[in-house]
């Protein structure tokens, strides 16, 4: 089977469209929005700050705490019992991982960051857009980054290497698929997250991720304009109509 | 929290202000959208002042509870998300989010406003279940008056969807929607010293001295009532609070279309 | 010869190439990468000379020593009392440092400073682990009464005190309240309720356009206007977002 045109009719290197905007939870010390397509990510940043109990902390640095979760009427199917599940725990280690590397927290000891990320809507791709939202997040909780995170999935539907597979590729049935979320400093050309659900050969890997790469700087570029857009007008915080 | 900001507070009362300004029964400036999200049967989102709430709803089939063979019912569940306060934490709904989610959940049922027996499909066997998920997303005070408001929305928003072979086809909305014969308004009087007010922000909050939750119908019959707080109310209180309350109620029920 | 790749006053955010050269010197908020100065956080350019560096748009605060700072008491303890500080880090106040008088052993400390209260402090100092010190010893320092306390974005408590004090000083004579600044992000208000709220207001502005030119003229203007206006305008007209806390540390 040969995969000629994608399912949703978009280029085989044109993400969802994407959309961003900073500041929209006033209590937080920073926050973001992210979304690609159908799927939508919030996320909130809450430090440096105390951490309790005592046991956790780390007198050299901060630490970085990420939790990912989706809200129960997220899912285009059935309704997601709040509570996390070993999936979302799984993700909340990866989004940790993700951040990491641009952060310094040196400056803080005994203290940690904490970013949370919800979804009020997913539709494939979420992780990325969660590590993206929350980069930005960071960076308006003004804490030291060395460059921002944008991610993105990729991967291989039947035979043909695509950029942001929504959910009709993901379940894609004709063919093998491989699902490719990847996470990088856009300046940098550094990965700092890479998983894989699916087949693919070591050449392709390589090819994909210079699409990745292509992608995440683009993200970048959104990334920026939104950080920006919300100190060029005086800060406006809460965001309006967008979900 | 600064030990004199309840003086202080009072003290304004005296010149009948609050805090930023507002008289006793203003509520802050409330924002509504309905169909905020697309993967949800129905959705609302309600902004009050800097509060931001989203409301969400699931339609699932179930089979009837053994002593309502033939009706559906209702599921009403809050989440204080960490996200939207640094006062909370990760962890399963506590002691407030409970509270939010009964009292939304009491003024619903009991103003009778759905049919439970509209929402069976087969007696005995199968039958529908509306779930109510609140989810904060700023918290700037008064969480209950605007989950409430988001809630009733989002009911009013809702479609169900298609639902063939005893299967749920969620991809694909119908247009059939809830019949809501009325719907409750929620409005939560507070009293701090001798004084009533309406619509707390994160300051009132911290230094009030009770509060009652009243939840009215279209014509001011009180459907429910929470009194929450570590002090006592008068009946006198109690009298002009709900009056206040009801009259609130028929101002904000012109938000919901 | 290198070359700078941004203007001065520009907004930029982390990763973003600032300049290039070896001649070019990275200050607070940049980094050097090879040849090139990248920024290291979301900030404001500021370029001197060949230095370039960044102003920070927000950011939690985090003690430094000197800075005078307002306080809430939340542990009295046998020889001293524990504070909150609106950062991530407590600061101890001990016995010694509490009063010019002196102070018995065995004293009722609550009779000085209560759980609660909120006090204006000088920090003396801070260790690498972030352990803070401070004094009541000292002009100014002193248990605050009456009035309330708002939070404010900690970088942005420059621009709200203003060139020796001008700022504030302004919004003092203009609403008739009085203000007392900390450099950790709290900010002491008491005056008529009006007064207040245009304080509140000037502040909020102030936060927001910190970073656009001609503050000062454009607060100045605010003030003025509104003062007249407030007088005029009773409580019928409710005031929109007057308080948009960024940090309610209360």
């Amino acid at each position: 089977m040969v995969y000629k045109e994608r399912l949703n009719g978009r280029k085989f290197d044109e993400t969802r469209k994407i959309e961003a905007k900073v500041g929209i939870i006033p209590r937080a010390d920073g926050s973001a929005m992210f979304s690609i397509g159908n799927t939508v990510a919030y996320a909130a940043v809450y430090g440096p700050r105390n951490l309790h109990p005592k046991f956790l902390q780390d007198p050299s640095k901060g630490i970085l705490r990420c939790n990912y979760n989706m809200m129960p009427f997220s899912s285009f199917g059935e309704r997601v019992r709040p509570g996390g599940s070993r999936r979302s725990k799984e993700i909340s280690l990866v989004t940790e991982k993700a951040l990491l590397p641009v952060l310094d927290l040196n400056e803080y000891p005994n203290s940690v960051v904490d970013v949370f990320i919800e979804f009020p809507q997913t539709e494939a791709g979420s992780r990325c857009a969660g590590i993206s939202a929350a980069a930005m997040a960071l960076a308006d909780a003004g804490l030291v980054m060395k460059d921002l995170i944008a991610a993105v999935s990729v991967g291989k539907v039947d035979d043909k290497l695509v950029v942001d597979l929504d959910y009709s590729e993901e379940s894609y049935e004709d063919g093998p698929v491989a699902d490719i979320p990847v996470a990088m400093m856009p300046n940098h050309d550094k990965i700092t997250l890479l998983q894989m659900d699916g087949l693919i050969s070591r050449d392709e890997l390589k090819k994909v991720i210079e699409m990745a790469k292509k992608v995440c700087k683009e993200i970048y570029t959104i990334q920026n304009k939104a950080l920006k857009e919300k100190y060029t007008n005086g800060a406006k915080t809460l965001g309006e109509k967008h979900v | 929290m600064y030990k004199e900001l309840r003086s202080h507070i009072i003290k304004l009362f005296g010149s009948d202000t609050r805090l930023d300004g507002r008289r006793f029964t203003d509520f802050r400036e409330i924002k509504l959208e309905t169909g905020v999200t697309n993967s949800a049967e129905g959705s609302a989102r309600v902004s009050i002042g800097n509060t931001d709430i989203i409301v969400g709803i699931k339609a699932e089939v179930k089979e009837p509870f053994p002593d309502t063979q033939d009706e559906g019912g209702i599921m009403v569940g809050a989440e204080l998300l960490p996200l939207s306060s640094p006062d909370f934490e990760l962890g399963p709904p506590g002691l407030e989010a409970i509270e939010i989610a009964r009292v939304v959940d009491r003024g619903i049922r009991e103003s009778k406003s759905l049919d439970f027996k509209k929402l069976c499909i087969k007696e005995g066997e199968k039958v529908w279940m509306i779930i109510i998920d609140i989810c904060t997303i700023n918290h700037g005070g008064n969480l209950i008056d605007a989950s409430a408001l988001a809630a009733v929305a989002a009911l009013k928003d809702m479609r169900f969807p298609k639902y063939e072979d005893d299967k749920i086809d969620y991809k694909e909305k119908t247009n059939k929607k809830l019949e809501l014969k009325d719907f409750p308004i929620t409005v939560t009087a507070i009293k701090i010293g001798d004084k009533i007010i309406l619509d707390p922000d994160l300051d009132e909050e911290k230094v009030i001295d009770a509060r009652l939750t009243v939840a009215s119908l279209s014509d001011g019959t009180l459907c429910a009532l929470q009194k929450g707080g570590d002090h006592p109310l008068s009946l006198e209180d109690i009298d002009k609070m709900t009056q206040l309350a009801v009259e609130k109620a028929k101002e904000l029920r012109k938000l919901i279309k | 010869m290198g070359k700078i790749n941004v203007n001065d006053k520009e907004i930029v955010v982390p990763g973003e190439l600032l300049a290039i050269g070896m001649d070019n010197f990275p200050g607070n908020g940049t980094y050097r990468e090879g040849e090139n100065i990248v920024a290291s956080r979301l900030g404001l350019v500021q370029i001197d000379g060949r230095t370039i560096k960044l102003i920070p748009l927000s950011g939690r605060y985090i003690p430094k020593k000197y800075d005078i700072i307002i306080c809430e008491v939340t542990d009295v303890t046998v020889n001293g009392w524990r504070l909150e500080t609106n950062s991530p880090y407590q600061a101890m106040l001990s016995m010694k440092e509490a009063t010019s008088e002196f102070i018995e052993r065995g004293a009722d400390l609550t009779q000085f400073y209560d759980l609660g209260e909120h006090i204006v402090c000088k920090i003396v100092n801070v260790t690498s682990q972030k352990l803070v010190d401070v004094t009541m010893k000292g002009p100014g320092l002193r248990k605050l009464k009456g009035g309330r306390i708002i939070g404010v974005a900690s970088n942005k408590v420059p621009r709200i005190i203003g060139k020796q004090g001008s700022m504030v000083s302004m919004i003092k004579d203009t609403t008739g309240c009085n203000l007392t600044v900390g450099q950790n992000g709290l900010v002491y208000i008491d005056g008529p309720l009006e007064g207040e709220l245009l304080a509140i207001m000037a502040i909020r502005k102030i936060e927001e356009e910190s970073h656009l030119s001609g503050l000062t003229d454009k607060i100045k203007g605010f003030l003025e206007k509104n003062a007249k206006v407030k007088s005029v305008q009773k409580h019928e007209t409710k005031p929109k977002e007057i308080s948009k806390p960024q940090q309610e540390g209360l």
